[in-house]
């Protein structure tokens, strides 16, 4: 049976780990290979870099910490931030990423997704939406959740994978870095609308929280970035609770609890 | 078992990601060359394709580079072969994802996975035996692989001995292959951490031993 993931996500400023809370703040949390390969050891599934610099002349110190990264975790490795053309994701697949997240560029250019895909497979094109409850509407953010669009969340979900998005990495701005956990009104609302595989993000506070992305918000994957670097929850702890939900899981042999 | 590193090449026909089946193979005891183009078959001792995505860019990526006739030749020649998710599919004859034509090495064609309640299937899943081979020696039955792909090789005869193993994800699916020294597996052993290592240890320990499984082995 298909186990539901649990991924650390490593924001990478310079070649940094970095965290903020709702998009700014940012605190400097270690070595992205080196932090990379300690959640490989415990049990990590995944792991999801973002560059949120992503300014182009500093490409290069991206796909250099990919590479090194990629040598050093034997897991799956996706990387977002500032790819904007087919050349650019092969570049960073090449460079050892599986998996290459869309997100302003997807909005701007949807035919981006396409082309991606149909070089690439689905499978290596994620969809990453930022989103802002507005009232009784979810809205699409771009350019790390400072420029709002005209998009709704779920009707963007529809099309993002009409257009050949594998999979969907959908952030609640409202809840990321906050703690007060995933918005699984917004998840159910994507879930029950598209059948490619959605990671919940922003809001993690606790074990419950990954509980209740995946039994109420339908996702397949959760994902999470500062209780993993801070050591508040390890990665077992979170599949212990998983497990005892019921939900399946890949057992961590990983020395972390 | 020697100190001798064989000598392994990974055909590189643009589909991304080379660099982490490169270090596992590595990492494992090979000696890993990146072939552009099959001269670099001549002095390998076993040769792994792997590949993710559509099998019609694929096929003409590789035929441009002059690669499908050397490596259905090393088959045909029963040589250490390892073929990684597209390049488990690519055996088969032909894929229903886009009609192209592939190897046909092995009868059956490459099939969407059906009833899955999602697609891609993307994620770690069980990889149950259907019987003992050296390729998971050391692995538990029904230990977890990671899988990224919405197709899947069908062998035209289901009870086919050349499957090794299956895996469930809506429908049960093939997820591992050998006949003799051609070997292919789904999933990506150079991305499902400590169990995939050792399947890629076994396979080059079995490229070591010249691709012959040890005697009383089913293969």
């Amino acid at each position: 049976m298909l186990r539901r993931r649990v991924i650390p996500c490593l924001d990478v400023a310079d070649g940094r780990v970095v965290k903020g809370t709702r998009f700014v703040d940012l605190v400097d949390e270690g070595d992205p290979p080196e932090l990379a390969e300690r959640y490989a050891r415990e049990g990590a599934d995944e792991l999801v870099f973002l560059d949120i610099t992503a300014a182009p002349e500093r490409r290069g110190t991206l796909l250099d910490v990919v590479e090194r990264t990629a040598r050093r975790a034997f897991i799956p490795l996706t990387v977002g931030g500032g790819v904007r053309t087919v050349d650019e994701m092969r570049d960073v697949l090449r460079a050892g990423a599986d998996k290459v997240s869309l997100n302003t560029a997807a909005v701007a250019e949807p035919e981006l997704v396409t082309a991606c895909a149909r070089r690439f497979g689905s499978q290596a094109v994620v969809v990453a939406i930022d989103v802002l409850r507005d009232g009784p509407r979810w809205t699409v953010y771009v350019k790390g959740g400072r420029e709002a669009t005209p998009l709704d969340a779920v009707e963007w979900a529809q099309r993002a994978v009409e257009l050949g998005a594998g999979e969907l990495l959908v952030t609640s701005i409202d809840r990321d870095g906050t703690g007060l956990g995933f918005d699984t009104e917004l998840l159910r609302a994507i879930t029950d609308r598209v059948s490619v595989p959605v990671i919940a993000s922003g809001g993690a506070a606790g074990p419950a929280d990954f509980v209740a992305a995946v039994r109420d918000g339908g996702a397949d994957a959760v994902l999470a970035a500062s209780i993993f670097h801070r050591r508040i929850h390890s990665i077992a702890s979170v599949k212990a609770a998983m497990a005892d939900a019921g939900l399946p899981v890949r057992a961590t042999t990983g020395a972390a609890a | 078992m020697s100190d001798v590193r064989p000598r392994i090449a990974v055909v590189d026909y643009g589909a991304g990601n080379l660099v982490s089946i490169e270090q596992g193979l590595t990492a494992s005891g090979a000696e890993v060359v990146v072939a552009r183009d099959p001269a670099a078959f001549e002095r390998a001792d076993a040769i792994v394709v792997p590949g993710v995505g559509a099998a019609a860019p694929a096929m003409d990526r590789l035929r441009d580079a002059g690669f499908v006739e050397p490596i259905v030749g090393w088959i045909a020649a029963d040589r250490p072969f390892l073929g990684v998710c597209l390049g488990l599919q690519l055996l088969f004859e032909a894929s229903d994802e886009d009609g192209a034509q592939t190897f046909g090495v092995l009868p059956g064609r490459t099939r969407r996975l059906e009833d899955a309640p999602t697609l891609p299937h993307i994620g770690w899943n069980q990889v149950v035996r259907r019987r003992d081979h050296p390729l998971f020696g050391g692995i538990a039955d029904g230990a977890d692989f990671y899988f990224v792909h919405s197709y899947a090789g069908a062998p035209t005869d289901a009870t086919d001995d050349v499957i090794l193993a299956e895996t469930e994800h809506g429908t049960r699916f093939v997820s591992a292959v050998a006949r003799g020294n051609l070997l292919g597996v789904q999933f990506h052993p150079e991305r499902s951490g400590d169990d995939g290592l050792r399947l890629l240890a076994n396979f080059v320990s079995l490229v070591r031993a010249g691709g012959r499984a040890p005697a009383g082995v089913a293969s």
